[in-house]
């Protein structure tokens, strides 16, 4: 069977710059994927590259089972991409969009109607489709761009940073209709900076530096962590914000199978080597210091933590040292 | 009970805009050293409130008294004392590092000795010595964020606003820059940040919620995440997530399972029911039926994001 999306050692370079460094990717019918990294990691060239409106430098890239290359307008039936600043055209109506879109398109005339209706419904906007485009809240734009993006019913749907700059009302309906679109089988490609997005996803491409980093199931990757997680929660001090935890901090980071310590407001994350041996041996040093604790239990790992552990192993061979403390604490330089 | 003193006091804040009411009779309290998030939608009156608090805006009534002086009366002496991060954005790129700092500098009256003395400082908390001379295009997005961190605290705020202050950057600079704004709390510096990004949000001590001109709630985060939901989720693992969600919103729609939500989260499905053990039992009844297999059914802690999204909700249906 063909697979909706795969390359083969893909580099694009613009100039000196690598923006995406060999990338081989296979993404199965129905998957939904989440790709993952920070701003100008390689995230959009990606989805450009797969779009097939950018050609690879090197490499191979099929989509629907076309080269994107020497196929490219057999591909555009099959896809639908939508980027990050969707063009919209802001003095027509919801409808009058679609039906821009539909027509470039080709979509005909007689099952506009029908797919119209399908449309407005998924996406929520029926009651506004006679509103201008430009007269659409930030979140209410994205949806008409998913819209439009569908017109022609593709199977494979690219999208860059969707709910980027979107309330998290209307980020979560964005991810409702996502779902809704992964029920009726479609392949989607997700490019996003946000780690609970990617959470959303049925597996999640870690971008980073160009390069995909690892390419895997959202558990799966969460799995390599270095460690295990425990999540302390100190009685917080209402006279000074954060300084239980930050005696927690010092009592904790002290103790031994503790590889890193992590704050969020007034909680908390301990990675440790065994949280089944080191929970008690942390529950005593709080309690043997008078410290109030309100809650301590193993937790699973984040997106995020996995994320960092996977950026330092991979730095960490060229040279551990000079390179990977300078990724570590912030990479200076583009 | 000794209380740490308030920095920041909106009591009964109003701002009408002709017959609009941006923001209706907000009161909330910031504490010294506390990092404070400020959440809301766009539109929800989040800007409004924070051009009160920085005294560019006043109030149609109520009043918001910062560091013990009326904001919308004492505006000018308190500006020396407020910090403002811009967005990274607004540095210069074609100046050097220390050419912004210089430019940020001579806008708040730091000059002389004193600028000199506080270049240092913020150049070593934000660990860019060495990169002095360097261009600021060549910067990379981390590295702008630090220096735009630098650049506000050079006047030595009491309090400082950030907005936004981690979008686009990488996890790993994200949590450094974690790390300096915790390390400015514990030195007693007040740390106010807008965001409607729900990581930004778990980084803070405490939060408040503004939707429709209004504060819904305010708390901790691990707080509002377990008592503000007014629902539990459940996880349930099962082959074909897919199937399983169409089946059990048939049964919603049947009025065979209570639920507010249903939905695909990766390879799971996710429900906020109203009590986890009796829904678990329907649903491993209902997929059975259908010959979905379920491997795991468990309840899971809720996130942020769920409790602002329902809260949101909740409001809109009164």
């Amino acid at each position: 069977m063909t697979l909706p999306i795969e390359t083969d050692g893909a580099s694009r370079r613009f100039g000196k710059t690598v923006a995406v460094d060999s990338l081989s990717l296979r993404v199965d019918e129905g998957e939904t994927l989440g790709l993952v990294g920070p701003d100008g990691a390689g995230k959009t060239t990606v989805l450009r590259l797969l779009a097939g409106v950018l050609a690879p430098t090197a490499g191979r890239v099929s989509v629907a089972g076309f080269d994107t290359r020497r196929q490219a307008e057999r591909i555009r039936p099959w896809v639908g991409y939508m980027p990050q600043r969707f063009s919209l055209y802001g003095d027509l109506t919801v409808a009058e969009n679609l039906d821009f879109f539909a027509s470039i398109f080709g979509v005909s005339r007689g099952s506009r109607v029908r797919l119209f209706d399908q449309l407005l419904e998924l996406t929520g906007l029926r009651e506004f489709r006679d509103r201008r485009a430009a007269h659409l809240s930030g979140g209410m734009q994205k949806k008409l761009g998913l819209a439009c993006t569908l017109v022609h019913q593709p199977k494979i749907l690219l999208l860059d940073e969707p709910t980027t700059g979107v309330d998290p009302v209307s980020r979560r309906e964005f991810w409702d209709m996502l779902s809704g679109l992964r029920v009726q089988g479609l392949t989607l490609v997700v490019a996003t900076p946000y780690m609970d997005e990617a959470e959303r996803c049925t597996s999640v491409g870690l971008v980073y530096q160009g390069r995909l980093i690892v390419h895997d199931t959202p558990e799966r990757i969460r799995g390599m962590v270095t460690g295990e997680v425990v999540e302390v929660r100190p009685v917080a001090d209402t006279a000074a914000p954060g300084a239980s935890l930050r005696r927690a901090q010092e009592l904790v980071g002290r103790l031994e199978g503790v590889l890193e310590l992590q704050s969020y407001g007034e909680t908390l994350h301990v990675i440790v080597d065994s949280a089944a041996r080191r929970m008690p041996e942390i529950s005593q040093a709080l309690a043997r210091s008078g410290l109030g604790v309100e809650g301590l239990r193993q937790t699973r790992p984040g997106l995020e933590e996995a994320f960092i552990s996977l950026v330092r192993r991979q730095i960490a061979p060229r040279d551990a040292r000079s390179e990977g403390e300078a990724v570590l604490r912030g990479g200076c330089g583009q | 009970m000794m209380h740490a003193s308030l920095v920041i006091e909106a009591d009964e804040l109003t701002r009408r805009f002709g017959d609009f009411t941006a923001v209706d009779g907000i009161s909330f309290s910031v504490r010294k050293g506390e990092i404070f998030g400020f959440l809301g939608p766009n539109g929800s009156g989040k800007t409004t409130t924070i051009r009160m608090v920085l005294g560019l805006l006043r109030p149609t009534s109520g009043r918001v008294m910062v560091l013990g002086q009326d904001a919308a009366r004492d505006a000018v002496a308190l500006r020396r004392r407020l910090g403002y991060m811009s967005q990274r954005f607004s540095l210069y790129p074609e100046l050097t590092v220390s050419e912004n700092l210089r430019f940020f500098a001579r806008a708040y009256g730091v000059t002389g000795q004193r600028f000199k003395a506080r270049q240092e400082a913020v150049l070593r908390m934000t660990e860019l010595i060495g990169h002095e001379a360097q261009l600021t295009a060549t910067l990379s997005g981390g590295w702008k964020q630090r220096l735009a961190l630098a650049a506000a605290l050079l006047h030595e705020p009491e309090i400082l606003f950030l907005d936004e202050p981690t979008a686009g950057v990488d996890p790993v600079s994200r949590r450094a820059f974690w790390g300096l704004l915790y390390g400015l709390a514990a030195s007693g510096t007040t740390i106010f940040v807008t965001t409607h990004y729900m990581d930004e949000a778990e980084h803070c001590h405490r939060l408040a919620f503004i939707y429709e001109g209004r504060i819904t709630v305010q708390g901790a985060p691990a707080e509002l995440r377990r008592h503000q939901l007014g629902a539990q989720v459940l996880e349930v693992d099962c082959l074909n997530p897919e199937q399983a969600v169409v089946v059990l919103r048939r049964a919603v729609a049947k009025g065979d399972l209570i639920v507010q939500e249903v939905n695909l989260h990766g390879s799971f499905v996710r429900l906020l029911v109203p009590e986890v053990a009796a829904a678990a039992t329907s649903v491993e009844r209902l997929l059975g039926a259908s010959g979905i297999q379920v491997i795991r059914l468990e309840q899971v802690e809720a996130s942020l994001e769920d409790v602002f999204v329902s809260l949101v909700r909740r409001q809109r249906e009164r």
